[in-house]
């Protein structure tokens, strides 16, 4: 386990470096055969961040076809029953697929469009991903294949039917754990094996660099239109933001843009899954250790061979034993704080807001909502809490029912 | 020291106008009271330096074959501690067969760099072929060349000359040249197109070229290592492995899989 003293930092903006670090996170660690495409790819797409015809093309999409900006949304009935600080919710949950995901799947998409590459792969977990690239890539006319572990297919079928009706291709990975971590390295091996016509949609801020600050930037205009919303609404910022991690997509959104804003606090809540000191979690940051997977340097949660161990959540999107470099980077330089949430506490939370607010949310962001309750509890009434509520919990009803014994 | 054993090893081929053979094996699979037992089978079986693989939960590189062979030793608990003992106990009996450690980061990361240097170095080890560290994150590894280890590295059909510059800086022992851009274990080898990138690498200096992926018997072996200083055969001998139960099956199993390529390849050099 890390103890390392926080790393001063001046400008939080001017990260990662060329080569893709987070301080000592990062990087690019992978097979000699993809560091060509990669250099290509993290070339064309700084190239395209800079050209004002792209940023159009995105931003068109984004509010066309995404429907942003998203709505920050009071929680007043619950922040009220709670009796403490204000619950203010990033409403990503309204986008069009029901969650933050297509952000960066129409990001990518476009870049893969300029690059003429026509052959679309992605892995998932939950399916949110899977079905947000499916989505674009029916909206762009590309073929998509989506990798999808054998046991996330059996607990996600409404998803994996989703992206079948979205004119996907979705494959079974048998191999490993058959969860998503297992899905990353099949897509990564497709890619490997298609590199001269394929273009992989990752769909968080993990993986090789350029893709934790490609998708972070995809998923930044969260934090933008935020930061800009409270201070029209509000007239000032939040004092706290909170948001789920898994690999942390939906976090790094939000975060972003306030990175500099030194006196809003920012708490990330992980997947504690049975409990931290039961072993069957996700909370890589809050009990995993410093390491290497997917082609970067993050925390991990591994054996002491090294070897990669089995997470559990009732969230698939959390469902991760790795997590954004930049988030083992916040969490070292003290600038964000991570915690973990149980499986009871975040199904406590999604009735709880469906209960008061009449929103369900997803049990990925069920996780923040509990996180932004216990600091609502802690903190006085006039402290305004923005939540990150990444997705909708339709997709979740089964799951749900299943676990509280109920038959559907 | 270490690099002395690989560098004599190519050297002593040159100079005998023969061609190397490197088979690769899962440390600790089929059977992890077998794997020193197979090594010396191998080298009995005529090959020339033995690569080593540490198993990894998540192998991104490989294909079906060697991603299952790992799980079956990550299941049986096996860790770098152990390879290392094994290789300890190779050595009390052979002393010049080079040995390089062939797998992903992690592993190493977690164990920690200077402790692994240290050890794998006092056991013998010769190299490091880590997947997943190209030349760009190269000094995660320094220790390990620090202690003596040849730090080898891969070159694939996509590996811009540009970066094949950068490798040769640094590559130390042989390169691996990547026959395909794939996974271990396919079959997409196309002899022609090798030949041709193995002659391109070799113009540039003098360290030797090994061939892997998609050489899978004597024929495939023969034709790559018309160009080849040397020709690696990983995921054909382990399936082999996989299909026995007990050591003195996988032993043999390993003989005679390996006798025969080790004859091909002598006899294709005397033609």
């Amino acid at each position: 386990m890390s103890m390392n003293k926080p790393i001063p930092v001046s400008d939080f903006h001017a990260y990662p470096d060329a080569q893709g670090h987070f301080a000592e996170y990062g990087g690019i660690f992978m097979p000699e055969t993809l560091m060509p495409p990669l250099e290509e790819l993290t070339a064309a797409y700084l190239a395209m961040r800079e050209d004002p015809e792209f940023i159009a093309e995105f931003e068109r999409d984004l509010k066309y076809y995404v429907g942003r900006p998203s709505p920050i949304y009071h929680a007043e009935r619950l922040s009220n029953k709670i009796g403490g600080a204000q619950i203010l919710l990033k409403r990503e949950d309204l986008n069009h697929t029901g969650a933050h995901k297509i952000n960066n799947t129409i990001g990518q998409a476009l870049v893969a469009r300029r690059m003429g590459k026509r052959r679309i792969i992605a892995e998932t977990g939950a399916g949110q991903h899977g079905v947000a690239t499916a989505t674009v890539c029916a909206r762009f006319g590309l073929d998509c294949i989506v990798y999808m572990g054998a046991v996330d297919i059996e607990r996600q079928k409404i998803n994996v039917y989703r992206m079948k009706l979205l004119g996907a291709t979705v494959v079974p990975v048998v191999s490993g754990s058959k969860t998503l971590k297992d899905a990353l390295n099949e897509a990564m091996r497709d890619w490997v094996t298609n590199v001269a016509d394929t273009f992989y949609i990752i769909g968080t801020v993990a993986g090789p660099h350029p893709y934790p600050m490609m998708v972070r930037d995809f998923n930044a205009v969260v934090g933008r239109e935020a930061r800009a919303q409270m201070l029209e609404q509000y007239g000032r910022l939040p004092d706290v933001l909170t948001a789920c991690v898994g690999g942390g997509s939906n976090a790094i959104g939000l975060f972003h843009a306030f990175l500099n804003d030194r006196e809003v606090a920012m708490v990330g809540a992980e997947a504690a899954g049975d409990g931290i000191e039961t072993g069957r979690h996700a909370a890589s940051l809050s009990a995993g250790r410093p390491g290497v997977l997917h082609g970067n340097r993050t925390y991990v949660i591994c054996d002491d061979n090294g070897q990669i161990t089995e997470t559990h959540s009732i969230s698939a999107g959390l469902d991760y034993p790795g997590v954004g470099p930049e988030h083992a980077f916040l969490k070292d330089s003290g600038r964000a704080r991570y915690v973990g949430i149980t499986d009871d506490e975040a199904l406590a939370a999604f009735h709880e807001l469906a209960r008061t607010e009449g929103i369900l949310a997803a049990l990925e962001s069920s996780h923040a909502v509990a996180q932004a309750i216990k600091l609502a509890r802690e903190l006085p009434k006039d402290q305004l809490i923005l939540c990150n509520l990444s997705g909708r919990g339709d997709k979740d009803v089964h799951t749900i029912a299943a676990r509280e014994g109920i038959e559907l | 020291m270490s690099h002395h054993r690989i560098d004599k090893r190519f050297a002593d081929l040159k100079h005998a106008g023969r061609k190397g053979l490197i088979p690769f094996i899962t440390a600790g699979d089929p059977l992890p009271e077998a794997t020193v037992h197979i090594m010396h089978a191998l080298v009995a079986a005529g090959a020339d330096l033995i690569e080593l693989g540490v198993p990894y939960s998540d192998p991104v590189a490989d294909g079906p074959t060697i991603q299952h062979s790992s799980e079956r030793a990550i299941a049986r608990g096996v860790g770098i501690k152990q390879i290392l003992a094994w290789v300890s106990e190779f050595r009390q009996i052979d002393s010049t067969t080079p040995i390089v450690l062939m797998g992903y980061l992690n592993p190493i990361e977690i164990y920690g760099y200077a402790r692994f240097a240290e050890q794998a170095s006092m056991a013998g080890v010769d190299g490091v072929l880590i997947v997943d560290v190209p030349v760009e994150e190269a000094e995660a590894v320094a220790p390990l060349r620090e202690m003596g280890l040849c730090e080898i590295f891969l070159v694939a059909p996509t590996t811009t000359d540009r970066r094949l510059a950068a490798i040769r800086a640094r590559a130390e022992g042989f390169i691996y040249y990547v026959s395909f851009a794939g996974i271990t274990g396919a079959s997409q080898l196309d002899t022609a197109a090798v030949r041709a990138r193995v002659e391109h690498i070799k113009q540039g200096g003098s360290i030797p070229v090994a061939v892997g992926f998609g050489v899978r018997d004597a024929t495939s072996a023969v034709s790559v290592a018309e160009s080849a200083d040397a020709v690696v055969i990983g995921s054909a001998l382990v399936a082999q492995l996989a299909a026995t139960s007990d050591r003195d099956s996988a032993v043999a199993a390993a003989h005679a899989f390996l006798a025969p390529i080790r004859a091909a390849l002598d006899q294709a050099v005397r033609r």
